[in-house]
């Protein structure tokens, strides 16, 4: 037990989908609970409902900042936590829930929802919706090895983390445009398909080899954007794929 | 020979042993031997490979629009569909775009997929950090990189046989970059050549960035330079590369000849990944200082 990360899980305006995916690692799952992760909190996984002292605070969902019970948890979260997590598109980049303009029963008056970015500093992003499962798996066993591993450990855990720490800094603001702005409009893109591949709405098609985006369906969660190799791509780390991988699924053994 | 040629376990010159796939193959016929080889064995369910939108009822082939040479990234399940994506059709196909959809509604557990070095970048990422592809990582049952100075637009493709090799676009039987030219071959057995400095412009803007000639990510990658006419140079890259590519060698799937014992050799293929890797640095670090104190956006920090 001393040797696990502590992990609290604050759920806000998300749809349970984030919580989904974490459990869809299955066996994995029951893995990192047992050598790894101390679950302190976890609205559904959890039977506890108060934010604790963590080392690692994930939290699913944008924050409605009509809603006070919502805008005091995650500012607990972040007071309470060394390192925040924002899991999915909600939380990252507000995805589904920008589109609210209130109205909705029981609480007509929740209109305002902002990414969590928005109110509190975070740490690292896992943007997606859902976000895979294979993905949080891969932070999960990064962010042990960042805490509790050794000095090696530390530094290839800091360079995969990096781009994510990057993503959160850089703001709360994604769709599909970024693939225009920061992509095509840079000059970078090479036609590869990775975001449509990415797009959990098959918002995106490639035409004559670029991606065409159909707008209005865009959910803004920011996969395509974070899985172009052209968004970002750490050359140290993913040249050294094989080992990585090795090393995490030797992990979950 | 240094890190221009990437991680690799071993090297050869090699060419498929199948007549019927040399026929139509643009050197060695690696990547189709490959993955029909692959597929028998059950190492792969399907490949995505660079089809064409000329079978796609969807797509109205036009005189001045010939479908063959636009390609579409298709999930080839038999031999079949191999062999009709044979060749290099230069300009982009963005078969990763298919590496989740091969998973979903065509059902494959282990997906072969062959792409540019900047695709085998996008597929090792996607394993790493897979953001949108759920479930993906562990079907790459084997990846084949091919080498890559650049690409083009298939619009550039139209534009560079039709407007400066003056040929109709259907009537090109195949197009081949080599010893410093453009070539563009008719099926009446007309040739044309085009200096490589006609077609600078219309390369694709997204390769000058890009710092791999050989798919050092690839499990196994294989091209045309280095090696004779005919015959492709291939590299043997990862684990998973290694143990196919000596299955696909014991089955005879192969005819291979050391590389220190072929003409041009290896040094063509290290010159050449240090052009490109030389040419692309300076387009990085240009892009530095590319406004007034405002640079354009480097992808690799």
């Amino acid at each position: 037990m001393v040797d696990k990360i502590s992990v609290g899980y604050t759920h806000l305006s998300g749809c349970t989908g984030c919580t989904v995916a974490l459990a869809d690692n299955y066996g994995g799952l029951l893995t990192l609970l047992d050598r790894y992760v101390d679950l302190k909190y976890h609205l559904t996984l959890a039977d506890v409902r108060h934010i604790q002292q963590v080392d690692v605070a994930i939290v699913e969902g944008s924050v409605c900042i009509q809603d006070k019970l919502a805008v005091e948890e995650i500012k607990e979260t972040r007071e309470k936590a060394a390192v925040v997590v924002a899991l999915g598109g909600c939380a990252c980049y507000g995805n589904i829930t920008r589109f609210s303009r209130g109205g909705q029963q029981n609480q007509p008056a929740h209109e305002s929802y902002l990414p969590i970015g928005d109110l509190i500093k975070v740490d690292v992003y896992i943007p997606g919706c859902a976000p895979t499962p294979q993905m949080i798996r891969n932070v999960c066993v990064m962010a042990y090895l960042l805490l509790k591993g050794t000095k090696e450990q530390k530094e290839l855990a800091t360079k995969f983390l990096t781009p994510l720490m990057n993503m959160a800094a850089k703001g709360t603001s994604a769709c599909f445009c970024e693939l225009m702005t920061e992509v095509i409009n840079q000059g970078l893109c090479m036609g590869c398909g990775s975001c449509a591949a990415a797009c959990p709405v098959r918002a995106i098609t490639m035409e004559f080899g670029k991606p065409n985006g159909e707008r209005d369906l865009c959910i803004k969660c920011g996969a395509c954007y974070s899985q172009c190799p052209r968004g970002f791509f750490n050359t140290d780390v993913i040249s050294e794929y094989e080992a990585i991988n090795e090393a995490i699924m030797a992990a979950l053994q | 020979m240094g890190a221009e040629l990437g991680k690799y376990k071993s090297v050869v010159a090699a060419r498929s042993a199948d007549k019927e796939i040399l026929k139509g193959a643009q050197d060695g016929g690696i990547v189709t031997s490959l993955f029909a080889y692959a597929l028998d064995e059950g190492i792969i369910d399907g490949a995505i490979v660079a089809g064409s939108y000329e079978e796609d009822p969807n797509v109205e082939s036009t005189a001045s629009q010939n479908h063959h040479w636009r390609p579409k990234p298709i999930v080839a399940t038999t031999k079949a569909e191999l062999l009709a994506a044979r060749g290099t059709k230069y300009n982009i196909s963005p078969n990763v775009s298919l590496i989740k959809e091969a998973t979903r509604s065509y059902g494959l557990d282990k997906v072969g997929i062959v792409g540019t070095p900047c695709q085998m970048q996008a597929v090792r990422k996607g394993q790493l950090y897979p953001f949108g592809w759920r479930d993906v990582e562990s079907s790459i049952a084997l990846a084949v990189g091919i080498f890559c100075m650049e690409n083009f637009p298939y619009q550039s493709i139209l534009q560079l046989v039709e407007d400066h090799a003056a040929m109709k676009l259907e009537s090109v039987k195949k197009m081949e970059i080599g010893k410093g030219k453009f070539w563009v071959y008719g099926k009446r057995g007309q040739v044309v050549q085009l200096p490589l400095k006609v077609t600078h412009k219309y390369e694709q803007p997204g390769c000058h960035v890009c710092m791999d000639y050989v798919a050092n990510l690839a499990d196994i990658s294989t091209g045309s330079v280095g090696s004779p006419d005919g015959w492709s140079t291939v590299f043997v890259r990862s684990k998973i590369g290694d143990s196919v590519w000596a299955k696909a060698m014991a089955a005879g799937v192969f005819e291979t000849q050391p590389i220190e014992k072929v003409k041009p050799g290896l040094e063509l293929v290290s010159k050449l990944a240090n052009e490109k890797i030389t040419k692309n640095k300076n387009t990085l670090e240009a892009r530095k200082t590319f406004g007034v104190g405002k640079a354009l956006r480097n992808p690799y920090i």
